[in-house]
């Protein structure tokens, strides 16, 4: 067994969501510089103000958006590791608070979806685990701003479904999404698993780097073909014309049953803010 | 570029035309969702509201805590249909002046047009961006709602793209729809 103390893990949790909420991805900001190059006038002038507010967001210190989410942990714990300390909850809760009031990154949440009341900290964050191989531990947090989050959608196809079908879906979300979700978009897809794998999927998609396709050729082929066939919708960078109306789509699958085949797209934004790392 | 002073007058709303691009300078007060569900509370019981609307510009953001030193955090635009339920009672009592982002109801567009005021969009999630133009801020009612409460903020620079007009001329009709890029999707 390997020992890991809680204390490490309060640590790294606080560092990754002060990076994420500091630090365009690369991956994300490159695909931006990259509409920018291929973009003319408003679009363009827009996406040089997004690439302009990264820069002073990294050396000034200020959140990207001033929506610094709702934190989503996912943890790959290796089955050799033994926790010792605190308990596990308790240190990545207190690693999320730590960051939140020490970058003054806005606190979203409230306790109770129809009481409302703030809990001054960011906290709960939503923690996601997995058992792998091995004696190591991958944090990766994901900061979820919710004008984004607000338009994604899930749809329980018939397992005969053509994948024309899927795709109109997918496009169509893209489209409702519209200027809302703050465009360029990130769409992670899930697809396969049930109700809620398919959701957890689309969530897992977007931590992927957005210029990596999906190691099935098959899957790969629709991933660029669902970017280009959402960058014609012309809704362009903050919802006002372009050719940039997203940046990448990741799809993940699962095995499925032989009676459905549910599709879930999670809309993600210009500012697609997520960090990790291995302990 | 036209630069525009707050608050805004009715003969400089006329001349703002769809898909302007301005610069705001001057005061105006933030409110988002919960601080939008308590104006109209009290607007409904004939109460007085704890800020005066008349020619006011209301910007929809819940910024993040200023840095010391520093009169706010970053303050990007937050999703204005939200507020459609709410807008409607504020434009009957004197507002005239919108920032948000994204589309708008039909009843906010013709209310917008019936009460000549404006709608303007600011870039969605250029916060830190946009925290560069706000030069002071002071929080002036419900400040227990936090990044929910109502601040007065003097701006200078501030830019913005005229959306919907006096004339009820609406910047998204064209972009996106399914008359526009969708059918060339398929």
């Amino acid at each position: 067994m390997r020992r890991i103390d809680t204390k490490r893990v309060r640590a790294e949790i606080s560092r990754l969501c002060t990076t994420a909420n500091l630090k365009l991805r690369p991956d994300i900001l490159s695909a931006i510089k990259n509409a920018y190059r291929l973009e003319k006038g408003r679009a363009k002038n827009l996406l040089g103000v997004l690439i302009e507010n990264s820069r002073i967001a990294a050396k000034e210190r200020l959140a990207i958006c001033q929506d610094t989410g709702m934190v989503e942990i996912f943890l790959e714990v290796g089955q050799e590791v033994n926790f010792v300390g605190v308990g596990l909850k308790e240190s990545i809760t207190a690693g999320v608070r730590d960051a939140y009031a020490k970058g003054r990154f806005r606190k979203s949440i409230v306790s109770d979806p129809i009481i409302r009341k703030n809990t001054g900290t960011n906290t709960p964050p939503i923690i996601y685990t997995e058992i792998v191989p091995r004696d190591k531990v991958k944090v990766s947090t994901f900061i979820k701003g919710f004008g984004s989050e607000n338009k994604s959608q899930l749809k329980m196809f018939r397992p005969t479904a053509t994948i024309d079908e899927i795709r109109e879906f997918i496009l169509k979300v893209a489209e409702e999404a519209g200027p809302e979700a703050c465009p360029p978009l990130v769409l992670g897809v899930g697809m396969g698993g049930t109700f809620a794998k398919a959701a957890l999927l689309a969530k897992k998609a977007l931590l992927r780097p957005i210029d990596k396709r999906n190691k099935s050729s098959h899957i790969a082929r629709l991933e660029k073909r669902l970017l280009k066939d959402i960058n014609k919708l012309g809704i362009g960078p903050a919802g006002l014309g372009g050719k940039t109306t997203a940046l990448g789509v990741n799809i993940e699958t699962f095995p499925t049953h032989i009676a459905g085949l549910p599709v879930a797209v999670n809309i993600s934004c210009h500012a697609t803010r997520s960090a990790a790392s291995i302990l | 570029m036209k630069r525009i002073r707050l608050p805004l007058t009715q003969s400089a709303i006329k001349k703002l035309k769809v898909g302007d691009e301005v610069l705001l300078r001057g005061a105006l007060y933030t409110a988002r969702d919960a601080a939008h569900k308590r104006l109209v509370e009290i607007a409904k019981k004939g109460k007085r509201l704890p800020i005066p609307l008349k020619d006011e510009t209301i910007y929809y953001v819940g910024p993040t805590p200023a840095m010391p030193g520093r009169p706010i955090g970053s303050c990007g635009p937050t999703t204005s249909s939200r507020m459609d339920l709410f807008t409607i009672p504020l434009l009957d009592r004197g507002l005239s002046g919108m920032i948000g982002k994204g589309r708008r109801s039909k009843e906010v567009i013709s209310a917008i047009k019936k009460h000549n005021g404006v709608y303007f969009v600011a870039v969605g999630g250029a916060a830190a961006f946009l925290a560069k133009k706000v030069k002071k801020a002071t929080c002036v009612a419900f400040c227990e709602l936090g990044p929910e409460a109502i601040y007065l903020l003097e701006v200078e620079d501030f830019p913005v793209i005229v959306a919907i007009d006096s004339k009820g001329r609406n910047i998204y009709e064209k972009i996106g729809t399914k008359k526009g890029g969708r059918k060339k999707a398929r």
